[in-house]
């Protein structure tokens, strides 16, 4: 089936939506594709607070958010993005507000806003109240308020479509072509659906679920990364992963930095504020890199607690019962369901789980895509949110600014395809072009042998987690290039169980394996030509920044051997490259 | 511990009625329902179908029928359950196919209630201020997450299909209450028709349903009350 709209927006998370509804008000056809319902997308689990330097609470200058973000970015952030990240936060904020986010407030009745890890008041002074939050669920209410006001704008969705391939005109997207649409398979009845249109925005979300232990969604499979990666667009800075300091022990559900923000600490088996060793001044709101790279090391150290010494604990009991239920309430509940431990009492055993690619689809200013150092411009194609790299989080994002970065680029999206829309005429689209992935579907399900998919993602989630994690060597990170590249091989023999068409997930998964692959192979192979440390990509055998040679942004294009890698250079404004203290 | 599983299953491809099928689940106490559907799909039967994306209770993909009573499927945990658990969709919705049920329906009632801010006068520059207090009034109802364990746990919506429900109540109430919001009049009158409110007998399943705690019964009572304050 044949579906025509001059504007198409892949997901529907924070980015997605806001994009959608600036299309829809500038009367833009667009239609929103999703493999889920919209109110079930990631977006909703984000907990602790979006920051903008309103000021609400004490002295704050979007300059200082700027320089936050970029320091807290090791400094591989482009300095113009992160002016358009911190600038614009504000108007977006109050933008939200205006559509009905129900923020906590002042006494006096402006969005109230708490600390969080690596803002700070004068270019590092000491930490600030930036982050402006409604309870622990500022994700969740900023997905509500997003959908609910894309209802209002009366925006299409086809929800519980899956998109399965990018189509381009006049050549690959890597060689020149222009975004024509994309082929989706309805869920409902595995129908694949042809989608044309003159734009195509990419905000498809992250891909944490390569990692075993991660707070990411089982939906988070990097689709649109992979994507544009198979049509010989590269994809940037892959290395960069977050580990988020504080997951529930064993299961990786996230329990938000809201908890060290509102005054919570972090223990060792001793009972011993152990990150005084680490960052003497921020302490438990150093960037999580550094704290995750604290629990690492405590761990290794033999200072980890419970019968493996293998966690270490959050402890809010100091806050009282009034802050948390009134201000913490949700992820008290997470510690309550997932560990049966009640944080009122007792300290909660965490870990690092995987969290947030800081990489991604490279994209200029105006979320156009790029495809290489020269920063050429895709026509017609637009990445958003996690699953783009503008670059406003260099090597290591500082808490919030995911939000920050889906509001202020998703809108700045809308606005753009708007006016290309407006400009662009409809592209041409081949007849047969949903027949390549029909044969790749069709070979997943009537494959007469083959391995599980699932039990081939566990492998890889685990190859993932013990080698391109928190800490890295060289050894590892070979290690992951090998077993990356023999899982991808294979992949090419799997075979599902479910034959059928309708609501066929087993399917499904095992396409969404692919793309976990895709990002993991650019992920290990461009970690271990990055011979330096720097923010979220630790190695032992180079524990120091390299300005010299690598200031700057790893590519990874596809290829029949492996990826290949080059480089492009950051963009420097105002920040002048330090090193590193908290 | 071994955990016995019943789970209704139904692929509309091959069976001309649902029907229950076992199996039999090496589970920790600690465990989701969700891990044993996982462990079950991949370990035993790839065909089994259910929705599912968070994994722990924030997204609403996973509500079901669990041993009688809906729950989020990521959320009720093995020890909460004991050694026989049993698994069914959701009551009152088309069964697309194992566990998933058609949404369109339950969708459709919510966005009929107008759930979106409606503010008559301009935006100013900077926020709309609103006291602490008047934030309270609705802040129950913000946390709705459209699962849709209520309304398909409440025996007025079974018996009349029609019924607006709980969950669209509920994201009505989170606009009228608001002091932003200046369309709750129109709210209420479309609250006020015969599927409306007024099928509501306060039998509280919707609460003990509701994976996020919220007092259903308390918001629909509130609107009723208001519905009822404006016809006087």
């Amino acid at each position: 089936m044949r579906i025509d709209h001059d504007a198409l927006v892949i997901g529907a998370g924070g980015a997605g939506l806001w994009a959608a509804l600036e299309l829809a008000r500038a009367g833009v056809s667009t239609g929103v594709l999703t493999k889920l319902y919209p109110t079930r997308s990631h977006t909703g689990a984000a907990q602790g607070g979006v920051c903008a330097a309103l000021g609400n609470q004490e002295e704050d200058h979007w300059e200082w958010h700027m320089f936050d973000t970029v320091k807290g970015g090791d400094y591989l952030v482009d300095q113009d993005a992160a002016e358009v990240l911190a600038h614009e936060a504000i108007e977006t904020v109050i933008e939200l507000e205006h559509m009905g986010l129900p923020f906590n407030r002042t006494p006096d009745g402006k969005i109230d806003q708490r600390r969080f890890g690596g803002h700070t008041r004068n270019f590092g002074e000491g930490p600030i109240k930036r982050a402006c939050f409604a309870a622990d669920r500022t994700g969740h209410m900023i997905l509500q308020t997003l959908y609910q006001s894309c209802i209002k704008a009366g925006v299409q969705f086809y929800d519980e479509y899956h998109v399965v391939d990018l189509l381009f005109e006049g050549g690959e997207g890597g060689d020149g072509g222009r975004a024509a649409g994309v082929v989706a398979y309805r869920i409902a009845d595995g129908e694949l659906h042809t989608f044309g249109a003159k734009a195509v925005l990419l905000a498809t979300g992250g891909n944490g679920r390569m990692f075993s232990i991660t707070s990411n969604a089982h939906s988070l499979t990097g689709d649109g990364m992979s994507l544009v990666y198979r049509h010989g667009i590269p994809l940037e800075d892959m290395e960069f992963y977050q580990f988020h300091p504080t997951g529930i022990y064993g299961i990786g559900i996230l329990l938000s930095e809201a908890a060290r923000g509102e005054g919570g600490t972090l223990l060792n088996a001793d009972g011993e504020r152990f990150m005084s060793r680490y960052a003497p001044k921020a302490m438990e709101l150093a960037p999580r890199d550094m704290v995750s790279r604290a629990i690492y090391l405590e761990i290794r150290d033999g200072r980890g607690a419970g019968p493996k010494k293998d966690y270490v604990y959050l402890d809010v009991r100091h806050l009282g019962r009034a802050v948390i239920e009134e201000k913490l309430p949700d992820i008290t509940e997470f510690a309550r369901v997932y560990l049966g431990v009640e944080p009122l009492t007792e300290p909660v055993p965490i870990q690092p789980t995987a969290h947030y690619a800081m990489g991604g689809i490279p994209t200029d200013l105006r979320t156009r895509v790029v495809r290489d150092e020269a920063n050429t411009v895709v026509e017609g194609l637009f990445a958003a949110g996690e699953a783009a790299c503008v670059s406003v989080h260099g090597a290591n994002r500082l808490g919030t600014n995911s939000l920050v970065d889906l509001l202020v680029f998703g809108r700045r999206a809308g606005r753009e395809m708007a006016a290309y829309c407006r400009a662009a005429e409809a592209p041409s689209i081949a007849a047969d072009v949903e027949e390549p992935v029909r044969s790749e579907l069709e070979a997943l399900r009537t494959r007469p042998e083959g391995e599980s998919p699932s039990a081939l993602k566990a492998e890889l989630a685990t190859l993932m987690m013990d080698n391109v994690g928190v800490f890295r060597t060289a050894k590892m990170m070979a290690t992951a290039v090998a077993g990356v590249a023999a899982i991808k091989d294979r992949y090419t023999r799997v075979r599902v169980r479910d034959t059928g068409r309708i609501f066929n997930t087993d399917l499904l998964e095992a396409r969404e394996l692919g793309y976990l692959i895709d990002g993991a192979e650019a992920m290990a192979s461009s970690a271990i030509a990055r011979t330096e440390s720097r923010g979220a990509h630790s190695r032992d055998d180079y524990p120091e920044r390299d300005d010299v040679n690598f200031l700057a942004h790893t590519l990874a294009y596809r290829g029949e051997a492996g990826p290949s890698l080059r480089y492009k250079p950051v963009t420097i404004t105002r920040f002048e490259p330090k090193p590193r203290t908290y | 511990m071994q955990v016995d599983l019943r789970i209704l299953r139904f692929d509309p491809e091959r069976d001309a009625a649902p029907h229950w099928e076992s199996y039999r689940v090496e589970a920790e106490p600690m465990d989701r329902v969700l891990n044993l559907l996982t462990t079950v799909k991949a370990e035993q039967d790839g065909t089994l179908t259910f929705r599912r994306s968070c994994a722990h209770g924030i997204c609403g993909s996973d509500a079901m029928l669990i041993n009688g009573r809906n729950r989020l499927a990521c959320k009720i945990r093995v020890d909460q359950l004991g050694k026989k658990i049993t698994v069914a969709p959701l009551t009152g919705l088309p069964v697309v196919k194992d566990l998933v049920v058609d949404m369109d329906t339950f969708f459709s009632k919510y966005r009929s209630v107008m759930p979106f801010l409606i503010a008559d006068s301009p935006a100013p520059e900077r926020e709309r201020r609103q006291s602490q207090a008047d934030r309270a009034r609705y802040d129950d109802t913000t946390k709705c997450i459209l699962c849709a364990a209520c309304t398909t746990a409440c025996p007025s919506f079974w018996a009349q299909p029609s019924y607006v429900g709980p969950a669209a109540i509920v994201n009505a109430h989170r606009f009228i209450f608001d002091s932003r919001d200046d369309a709750g009049d129109e709210r209420l009158e479309i609250l006020a028709d015969k599927d409306g409110v007024w099928r509501c007998r306060t039998i509280f399943n919707c609460v003990d349903a509701c994976p996020r705690g919220i007092n259903i019964t308390r918001a629909i009572l509130e609107v009723s009350r208001a519905v009822v304050e404006r016809s006087v």
